[in-house]
C-alpha cells in the first residue's frame, strides 16, 4: 500500500463567490486500525487562509511546522501579511527542494487574497506540482469520491450558506464509502468579514 | 506466468531465446448506472470501449438484454465480458426450451452467480450489474464481483467511475446524509431516475478518461424496453 494511504484521511476545498470553504474529516489511523478521531488536517495559518493537508501523519505535522516557520520568516522581513498565493508558490518550491526524497503529503491551499479578497484554491502533488482550479480541489484517500461528488453538486457563484451545504455533502458521502477517512468533519466558510467553523456529525463506522 | 514448468529447469534452456509474457486480462474501461424503483428500473452504461490511452471504439453498448424484462450491464475485461454473455444466451435459451417460459429476473441472477463462481480460479474480469423486473413486478438491482459474490440493491454504480458514482447514488438515490422526512424527500420516479443517471455519467466523464462517448439508458417496465441514449464529451 501507498505510504500516502498509510494513515488515511481527505481535505476538499471549494471556491464560492467571494468566498471559500475547506473541508477536512477527522480520522487519524495505522492502515485499517483507528487511532484517534479528532485529528484535524486544517490548519488556520492566517487571517483568511487555510492550509490542509493529507498523507503521512508525521509530515503533515513536520510540514506545518517548517511551513509556518519560512511564513513567519517573510513576515517579520517584509512587514506584511502573506497572501495565499506567494504562500502556495513558496510551498510548491519547498516540497521541491524534496523532489528525490519527498514529504508523504498532498497539500490543498485556501483562502482568500488580504488586498483584493479574491477568492483562492490550489492543490499539489506530493513533490509540489501546483494547481489552480476555478472550481474545486480535492485531496485523500477517497480523491475519486470526492471527485464524484464535487463534480456533481458543484456550480459557479455558490453563496457562503449554499457552498456549506455542497461541500458539506460532498465530503460526508464521499468518506462514508471510504474506510480510510471518516469519523466526522469538520468545515470552514472563509468569507472577507467571518470565519464560520461548523463541525457535522457523521456515521463512525 | 512465469512458473509453466521449463522455466524450472534453468539447465535445459535455450540461450538466446526470447519469452513472451502473456497476460490474460485486460482492462476495456466503462461505467454502469444502475436504479431501481417501484415499478421500474434503469439501467445506464457509456459506450466507450478503451485501452490504456486508446479508444477501441466510441459506440459500444455494454447493455444485454437478456430477457424483456432483464438487462445486464457488463464491463471490465471485454473479451471476458462477450464471453459470459454469450454463455448466458446460451443457458438462457436452453431454460426456455426445457420449461417452455422465459427465465425471472431472480432466477437470472442467481444463475450469473453460479456461472461466474464456477470459474473461481480463472475469473472472469468483469463488474457486473443486473437489472431488472421481478417476480412482484418491483424493480431491482443485482451487483457482482468478478467471482460472483451477488448483493440485491436498489441503486449501484460500477465500472471504472464506480467510485467516483456510488456516493452521488448514495446522497441522491439512498438520501444517505440528509436529515429530512420522507415526505420532504422527492419521490423516485422515471423521469429523476433517468436525470440523475444522466448527471452521474456527465460528471464521470468529466474526471474518469475510460467514461465518455456516450450513453445509453435503458428504462425498463412491465410493458418493455425504452432505450435513450445522451451525448457526452468526446476527449
Amino acid at each position: 500500500m501507498s505510504i500516502l494511504a498509510y494513515n488515511g484521511g481527505c481535505v476538499v476545498a471549494m471556491r464560492g463567490k467571494d468566498c471559500v470553504a475547506i473541508a477536512t474529516d477527522h480520522r487519524f489511523g495505522v492502515q485499517a486500525q483507528t487511532i484517534s478521531t479528532d485529528f484535524k488536517k486544517v490548519f488556520h495559518i492566517a487571517p483568511r487562509m487555510f492550509l490542509g493537508l493529507t498523507g503521512l501523519q508525521t509530515d503533515i505535522l513536520t510540514v506545518r511546522d517548517r511551513l509556518m516557520f519560512r511564513k513567519n520568516l517573510y513576515e517579520t522581513r517584509e512587514n506584511r501579511e502573506m497572501a495565499p498565493k506567494p504562500f502556495s508558490a513558496m510551498l510548491s518550491s519547498f516540497l521541491y527542494e524534496h523532489r528525490f526524497g519527498p514529504y508523504f503529503i498532498e497539500p490543498v491551499v485556501a483562502g482568500l487574497d488580504p488586498h483584493t479578497l479574491k477568492p483562492f484554491i490550489c492543490n499539489m502533488d506530493l513533490i509540489g506540482c501546483p494547481n489552480e482550479p476555478v472550481d474545486f480541489v480535492v485531496a485523500g484517500t477517497c480523491a475519486e469520491q470526492l471527485y464524484g461528488m464535487c463534480e456533481t453538486l458543484w456550480r459557479p457563484d455558490l453563496e457562503p450558506d449554499q457552498l456549506f451545504e455542497v461541500i458539506a455533502q460532498s465530503m460526508m458521502n464521499a468518506f462514508d464509502r471510504d474506510a480510510m477517512s471518516g469519523w466526522g468533519a469538520t468545515v470552514y466558510i472563509i468569507e472577507k468579514d467571518k470565519i464560520t467553523e461548523r463541525s457535522l456529525k457523521t456515521r463512525m463506522d | 506466468m512465469s512458473n509453466l514448468g521449463f522455466q524450472q529447469f534453468p539447465e535445459y534452456q535455450v540461450p538466446g531465446v526470447q519469452q513472451a509474457d502473456f497476460s490474460p486480462y485486460e482492462s476495456n474501461g466503462g461505467s454502469i448506472v444502475a436504479i431501481a424503483g417501484d415499478d421500474f428500473v434503469v439501467i445506464a452504461a457509456d459506450t466507450r470501449l478503451s485501452s490504456g490511452y486508446n479508444i477501441h471504439s466510441r459506440d459500444q453498448s455494454k447493455l444485454f438484454k437478456l430477457s424483456d424484462q432483464t438487462v445486464l450491464g457488463s464491463t471490465g475485461c471485454w473479451a471476458d465480458t462477450l464471453s459470459l454473455t454469450g454463455l448466458l444466451k446460451v443457458r438462457m435459451q436452453g431454460y426456455e426450451h426445457t420449461h417452455l417460459r422465459t427465465m425471472a429476473t431472480d432466477a437470472v441472477a442467481q444463475m450469473l452467480s453460479i456461472t461466474m463462481y464456477n470459474r473461481r480460479f480463472f475469473p472472469y474480469y468483469v463488474s457486473n450489474i443486473l437489472a431488472g423486473i421481478d417476480k412482484d413486478g418491483k424493480g431491482v438491482v443485482y451487483s457482482y464481483d468478478p467471482i460472483g459474490h451477488c448483493e440485491r440493491a436498489f441503486y449501484r454504480a460500477g465500472g471504472t467511475a464506480g467510485t467516483l458514482l456510488q456516493p452521488v447514488l448514495d446522497n441522491q438515490i439512498g438520501h444517505k446524509n440528509i436529515n429530512l422526512s420522507s415526505s420532504e424527500l422527492p419521490k423516485l420516479t422515471i423521469e429523476r431516475a433517468v436525470a440523475i443517471a444522466s448527471d452521474t455519467f456527465i460528471s464521470a466523464a468529466e474526471r474518469d478518461i475510460y467514461t465518455g462517448d456516450s450513453v445509453l439508458i435503458n428504462i425498463i417496465t412491465k410493458d418493455g424496453i425504452e432505450e435513450k441514449k445522451l451525448q457526452l464529451r468526446l476527449d
